[in-house]
């Protein structure tokens, strides 16, 4: 009895070891992938796991948005979506932010192309259209708050700060990027993980005008249509 | 994301030339579904807020859905198909996180409307 179970242990710690060993295989194969993609492209397991990231920041965004989905009504006696919002500002807002991520598309190619210039240029215009996105969101924020329609008026305004306030907060990080990124251009030019950081960064640019599309849909547009 | 990710072209000319066409495409759209629900909405076109609404839902579904694709280059193909998975996972979650927590409480709030307009009245 003891020697048998004494091999089955024997068996379990082999096949433990042969199970190690397969995933350190598996990681060396990933590993040495990742190498090859580092050299070719400049990239590896930085976009999946960046994307990753995204997603998983979408969820973040997604709270909100059920959370103003389900309080959007409740006003408390407070002011309605239709007496406050106004609507020109959203859409100049809307149209900044578009301008925004087409202007940061126009930067990629020159960018794959290790033009630095151009890049630059692009982005810079791309920093200033996003400056101005919060600056116009502040000037709506200062307002709504001078009002009387601040975030501790109702539930509703409570989800409509932390909702817009939240999308605003990730524009004004990715304002820093990108002035770190012209910075660390200036400096350094294009090389493979500048480009890297610059594709991760239009990545994260592109996907707050995604949750922008969501925001003056189902916050602005259908709250004045209530 | 697909430009850079294409092994068989490491210089990236035909595949870029496809993606920026694809690229324009995508801005065009985006601004066409942009400018329309605000019309629609600014303009009162309709005259009907519920048909309205079920159409600029569908115009963000579908904006949402041109920038991921000619935007954040979302393809079946980049990263060996992981990142359409976790993008479709995602959504899953999305859904049932947004329409499930509003369609929970709405049917709470319609079930307490009585009990909280009792408890009001006799408050």
């Amino acid at each position: 009895m003891p020697a048998s179970r004494c091999r089955q242990v024997r068996e379990m710690s082999t096949q433990g070891h042969s199970a190690a060993t397969t995933i350190a295989d598996r990681d060396t194969w990933h590993l040495a992938e990742e190498d090859d993609h580092g050299h070719d492209h400049g990239g590896g397991a930085t976009y999946i796991g960046f994307w990753i990231y995204l997603m998983s920041d979408a969820l973040i965004f997604a709270s909100l948005f059920a959370m103003f989905g389900v309080v959007s009504t409740s006003y408390a006696g407070g002011p309605a979506p239709r007496e406050i919002f106004e609507l020109p500002l959203v859409a100049l807002n809307t149209a900044l932010l578009l301008a925004s991520s087409i202007t940061f598309g126009e930067a990629m190619p020159h960018m794959e192309a290790g033009r630095v210039g151009p890049t630059r240029i692009w982005l810079a215009l791309t920093g200033l259209l996003g400056a101005a996105f919060v600056c116009v969101e502040l000037y709506e924020f200062s307002n709504l708050i001078a009002e009387g329609a601040g975030p501790q008026r109702s539930a509703f305004l409570s989800a409509f700060f932390a909702l817009v306030g939240t999308h605003g907060a990730h524009v004004t990080v990715g304002l820093i990027w990108i002035v770190v990124s012209l910075v660390q251009m200036s400096r350094h030019g294009l090389s493979e993980d500048m480009k890297r950081r610059v594709m991760c960064l239009s990545m994260f640019w592109h996907f707050l005008d995604i949750i922008w599309i969501g925001v003056f849909t189902f916050v602005y547009l259908w709250g004045v249509l209530r | 994301m697909s430009a850079s990710h294409d092994p068989v072209d490491p210089a990236h000319h035909g595949h870029g030339h496809g993606s920026r066409r694809g690229y324009w495409i995508g801005t065009l759209l985006a601004i066409v579904l942009t400018v329309l629900p605000f019309w629609l909405v600014m303009g009162n076109v309709l005259r009907d807020p519920q048909v309205t609404a079920i159409l600029i839902v569908a115009m963000a579904l579908v904006q949402i859905v041109v920038h991921v694709v000619s935007f954040l280059h979302l393809d079946t193909r980049s990263e060996g198909g992981w990142t359409l998975l976790a993008f479709l996972f995602t959504v899953v979650v999305v859904f049932i996180l947004i329409g499930g927590s509003v369609w929970i409480m709405f049917h709470l709030n319609t079930n307490m409307m009585p009990m909280s307009g009792t408890g009001a009245a006799m408050g």
